[in-house]
């Protein structure tokens, strides 16, 4: 098992949020934490990358314990972040920087930036792309970090609809030459079905993991997911709380 | 309005005035000793330039002296109050305080414990600009989302790298606000200083003129004195295009997919 969450419990301002929250994910699969807004969804993300700590249970990565700030980890905020004083080429190459090797990185992301759709802007502000291209640079600067394990913070919730179409289907395209882990936290049910292998529905208070679904299949389309009436109806009813079978 | 005219009309304004200025001077017959006109002004300026000249080279290098010593000391304090909430308790308050009281009662104080020299003008300098600095600069580091310093903290960068890389660059725009302002006060606090008791710079040779009565050549030296503080305030204009490349970008390929 590549990331082993077990019996987490937080409190957010004294309220319980996590209790007994537990799951897994497998390596290379992306799974999808879907659920209503202010479950603590993102508050995952926070505890996974150690902004935040837990109060009990504990986390492990290839079966080794993680306790704060972990290298496994890339985290990928709603909002790209990108410093608005660093060209894309200096603001996708920030963690080259940190780590000390920025020209490796530099050279890594020359190769990257057609890849992402934004060839020919590495000189650009980031005030001069559109949303979708901001939200692609700050997944290519979350690519170039050495982490396995990607965390997606509802990356394309700041976007509008046709804008997180595209971005969707360029994930979709993109996920065999990721080659890495990802969690996606999201609140959008056909966004979910869309990307994940396995879907996690986070509900309750305290929080745990409600329910699971898998979806299997390899070729993903606009026309396939349109068809997947039942599962979204499955999905839906169960973040409102109507079904808690395991599927 | 278009862009020119915006420029336009306080400029005519200004002339507006100055020529009404002018006409009254002349068809009342108001004396020199009493009003001057604007010409009368232009005159002895022209006439005393090799004077100004030299006295506003002494009172800008106080200016920038103290502009200098103010940054850093702000940038210092600032980064101090903005690591520990306790210092900034303790800091702030005084900082106020310091801030009430007024700069020409101050400036003897200073005389009597530093001298005659340009010590006492620098730091009436650093008293009326530092405020400003430390302030919108303090300010603009508090505003950071908080995203910015755990996308740096992630990524594993310490504290010092969060602040070169995130902190002081996010609030460099508030600190050109703060010097911008700072700037404009420079060279009144220097004058202020020199007013007190010097030997050189605009603020003594505006006493020596009013000592003889030449209001003549007060005006003039408020309008130098004008001129210069619009020079301190576009060098820092000038700087933050130097700084700030990406704001003064060219308007290229916005709104692309």
């Amino acid at each position: 098992m590549k990331l082993k969450v077990d019996n987490i419990a937080f409190r957010y301002a004294e309220e319980p949020l996590f209790q007994g929250l537990s799951f897994n994910v497998a390596a290379g699969e992306f799974v999808s934490i879907l659920g209503p807004s202010g479950c603590g969804k993102s508050t995952i993300l926070n505890l996974l990358a150690g902004i935040l700590a837990p109060e009990g249970g504990s986390m492990a990565v290839d079966g080794v314990p993680i306790r704060g700030m972990s290298s496994h980890f890339a985290y990928m905020p709603q909002n790209d972040l990108l410093f608005p004083w660093k060209t894309i080429m200096q603001n996708v190459c920030l963690h080259g920087r940190l780590r000390g090797n920025e020209k490796a990185a530099r050279e890594r992301a020359l190769k990257l930036f057609p890849l992402f759709g934004l060839a020919s802007y590495e000189n650009a502000w980031p005030s001069d792309l559109s949303g979708g291209m901001r939200q692609r640079a700050a997944f290519l600067r979350t690519a170039l970090c050495d982490a396995d394990i990607l965390l997606l913070d509802e990356p394309f919730g700041a976007l509008d609809v046709i804008s997180r179409g595209d971005m969707q289907d360029w994930l979709v395209s993109m996920k065999q030459h990721l080659g890495r882990t990802c969690l996606l936290v999201t609140h959008d049910i056909d966004e979910a079905i869309f990307l994940s292998d396995r879907i996690l529905v986070l509900g309750g208070r305290p929080a745990s993991i409600r329910s699971e679904y898998r979806v299997t299949e390899a070729n993903r389309t606009r026309d396939w997911l349109y068809a997947q009436g039942e599962l979204r109806h499955r999905l839906h009813d169960s973040i409102r709380g109507l079904e808690t079978k395991k599927c | 309005m278009k862009k020119s005219s915006r420029a336009a009309l306080p400029a005519l304004a200004i002339i507006a005035l100055l020529a009404l200025w002018e006409a009254l001077v002349r068809l009342m017959d108001i004396p020199a000793y009493v009003l001057p006109s604007p010409s009368a002004v232009l005159a002895a300026l022209w006439e005393d330039r090799a004077a100004l000249l030299q006295h506003s080279g002494i009172t800008v290098a106080e200016a920038l002296g103290g502009m200098g010593i103010s940054l850093v000391l702000a940038v210092a304090l600032g980064m101090l109050m903005d690591v520990s909430e306790k210092v900034k308790a303790i800091l702030y308050p005084i900082l106020v305080v310091t801030q009430t009281v007024p700069m020409i009662v101050l400036s003897p104080i200073l005389i009597l414990y530093l001298g005659f020299g340009a010590a006492p003008k620098i730091l009436t300098v650093v008293l009326m600009c530092f405020f400003p600095i430390v302030v919108s600069f303090t300010d603009g580091m508090g505003q950071i989302a908080p995203g910015y310093v755990n996308l740096i903290r992630t990524y594993g960068g310490n504290t010092i790298q969060v602040y070169t890389l995130v902190k002081i660059p996010y609030a460099l725009p508030a600190l050109f606000s703060g010097l911008k302002v700072a700037a404009t006060y420079s060279i009144s606090g220097a004058v202020v200083g020199e007013w007190v008791a010097s030997q050189a710079g605009i603020g003594y040779y505006l006493l020596r003129v009013k000592n003889s009565y030449a209001l003549d050549k007060m005006f003039a030296s408020v309008l130098v004195i004008i001129l210069l503080s619009l020079m301190m305030n576009g060098l820092i204009t000038l700087l933050q295009r130097l700084c700030l490349p990406h704001l003064y970008r060219k308007d290229q390929g916005r709104n692309r997919k």
